[in-house]
């Protein structure tokens, strides 16, 4: 019997691990890789664990112009990004959760529908508005479609009806205004909400390719992901420095996802509504 | 209790009647309405309104100064959506879609679905293998096809020098018409099960344990626990990956983007996929009008598609619980 069990969880291991491992070998050979210099790269058989390594990738990588500037951008974006949207998401679930007014249930209804609007169908049209709003080639192109988001709206929603109206009566008898309820009251009772929304738009944002490649026309305003993609078109072979630009791109999202781990554990499966 | 009845009653009404009426909703929503109509809204009439145009990118367009006189002079009516329809080319990059979800769906749903059942066992280190698996869905795409590419290197790459010690020669992968789309696949599975396997973590966990508790007092094994149990149950949740994960399908496009740069949509267009067709049509050849019409022949293949499997769901979802 005791053999029967540690066989299983032996057996439950070892399956776990072979998952494990293909996650991770190609981060592993992105790491190895950023580490070799030229010559290295083409050695067969391959090298894990470099003879010689080195961090002249990362050197020439940052010796590229527009290189500092890419990471610059995508921070702003990422930043921008996440506050325009918990901003204007929790502002419309509060409307949605705490207010009555007509139309209020079909207009819930059609947000939620927009969940279903493909992305491929927006970008040529979104192009165009952005050219009209004279925004094309700037990162404000980037931030604002954030403004409507709307599973971000479907969840605080969620969140804030399950909150008792008691706390705005009481707010109301101490002669606060609705909008400071929702401030100092609403808010921190979705904490935990929001700081999942934070993490999944900074993803959103942080990675995105299709929005900044059509809308991000010269090179100063790339994004990581745009001038990654640049690079890997002008150094087709220099395995090398995209390794090590890939690296640098994962790293941020590595450091908050494991930080925020406690969070995630909750929040992710409701973060896999979105779509 | 006292507190909570007073305030009850008597701020009550007030506060209600200062929570009523668009007039105090319109403030909250108007960032996100605004947002809605610049963003949604408006773009799906502009994309409507183009793809019965014959606009091309060398005509410089303002919707703010006369477009719909434009879209009137150069309108065609239905003329790209048929012109699309009988270019060969357009069932090659349909073809080519259909091809990868046959190839990713059922994969993707095993892997996942082993995923998540993994995370949740009661076993020690669960924990850590739910950080692990869910690493590559951090990655953006950009850096998750290079490294892909960069690993499927015929030469260089660790999967040809492992299959070469076991004494397989390797394929050349991206470079080669038969296995570039394999390729592909195997890039999106590795980067996209983490994130189905947690929407099915989600799933596994809501399924009551009493169930498996009666079912092992009367002698259950573990695989007729997974089979009627755990399966049934999470039926609707499987669907609704399976869902999810063909409408990502279809729209595929940065790995293919990336990782297939160097030729032409891969090795004599092994990789053309729809949503990169409508990217190079609308960037790259100016036929705005024609790309517009294309992105909509996508959506309905979408909405057909999940309508054909929203029938289906019927026969093998289970929703009595």
């Amino acid at each position: 019997m005791m053999y029967r069990i540690h066989m299983k969880v032996f057996l439950y291991h070892l399956l776990a691990i072979v998952l494990g491992i293909l996650a991770i070998v190609p981060f592993l050979w992105m790491i190895s890789t950023s580490l070799k210099s030229g010559g290295a790269l083409l050695v067969v058989p391959i090298e894990w664990f470099p003879k010689e390594p080195t961090i002249q990738a990362y050197q020439k990588l940052f010796a590229l112009t527009g290189m500092l500037r890419s990471i610059g951008n995508s921070l702003v974006v990422t930043a921008g990004a996440v506050l325009v949207a918990l901003f204007s998401s929790s502002m419309a679930a509060f409307a949605f959760a705490k207010i009555r007014f007509k139309g209020s249930g079909f207009l819930f209804m059609l947000f939620i529908a927009s969940m279903m609007l493909p992305s491929h169908v927006l970008f040529i049209p979104l192009y165009l508005i952005m050219n009209d709003l004279h925004l094309v080639d700037t990162l404000f192109a980037l931030i604002l479609p954030y403004t409507f988001k709307a599973f971000a709206v479907f969840m605080l929603r969620q969140q804030m009806v399950n909150i008792s109206d008691a706390y705005l009566d009481a707010a109301a008898i101490d002669g606060a205004s609705l909008f400071r309820s929702f401030i100092t009251v609403f808010l921190p009772l979705c904490k935990t909400a929001l700081a999942t929304l934070a993490i999944i738009i900074a993803m959103d944002a942080w990675n995105d390719y299709l929005l900044p490649l059509v809308l991000m026309t010269s090179p100063k305003n790339y994004t990581l992901p745009i001038i990654l993609n640049a690079l890997s078109g002008q150094f087709k072979t220099a395995y090398d420095l995209l390794m090590a630009g890939s690296l640098i791109s994962v790293v941020p999202l590595l450091v908050i996802y494991i930080g925020a781990q406690r969070y995630f554990a909750s929040g992710l499966q409701i973060g896999g509504v979105k779509g | 209790m006292w507190h909570g009845l007073l305030g009850h009653a008597s701020g009550g009404l007030m506060s209600i009647q200062g929570r009523r009426g668009i007039r105090v909703a319109l403030p909250y929503l108007l960032p996100s309405l605004l947002g809605a109509l610049l963003f949604a809204i408006l773009p799906i009439i502009i994309s409507l309104l183009l793809s019965v145009t014959n606009w091309s990118g060398m005509s410089r367009i303002r919707l703010t100064d006369g477009f719909l006189k434009f879209v009137a002079e150069h309108f065609v009516g239905l003329e790209n959506t048929k012109a699309i329809l009988a270019d060969s080319e357009f069932w090659r990059a349909l073809s080519h879609n259909l091809y990868f979800v046959v190839l990713y769906l059922p994969l993707m749903l095993v892997l996942s679905m082993i995923c998540a059942l993994i995370i949740n066992a009661p076993n020690r280190g669960a924990n850590v293998y739910r950080v692990v698996y869910y690493l590559p869905v951090l990655t953006s795409w950009v850096a998750g096809s290079l490294i892909w590419k960069w690993l499927l290197s015929p030469v260089y790459g660790p999967i040809n020098n492992f299959l070469a010690i076991i004494g397989i020669e390797g394929p050349l992968w991206l470079q080669s018409e038969v296995w570039a789309m394999p390729s592909i696949v195997l890039a999106s599975i590795w980067k996209d099960m983490g994130f189905y396997a947690m929407i099915l973590l989600g799933g596994l966990k809501s399924i009551n344990t009493e169930y498996y508790e009666a079912a092992r007092i009367d002698g259950a094994s573990k695989a007729q626990m997974f089979a009627r149990i755990t399966l049934p149950l999470l039926s609707s949740v499987l669907f609704y990956v399976s869902m999810l994960s063909m409408i990502n399908a279809f729209q595929l496009f940065p790995q293919v983007m990336v990782m297939t740069k160097d030729g032409n949509a891969g090795p004599n267009g092994a990789t053309m996929v729809m949503v990169e067709r409508i990217y190079k049509y609308a960037f790259r050849y100016g036929k705005m009008g024609y790309a517009a019409a294309y992105s909509w022949i996508l959506f309905v293949i979408i909405m057909a598609f999940t309508y054909i499997q929203k029938r289906g769901e019927k026969r093998w979802v289970n929703y009595d619980v």
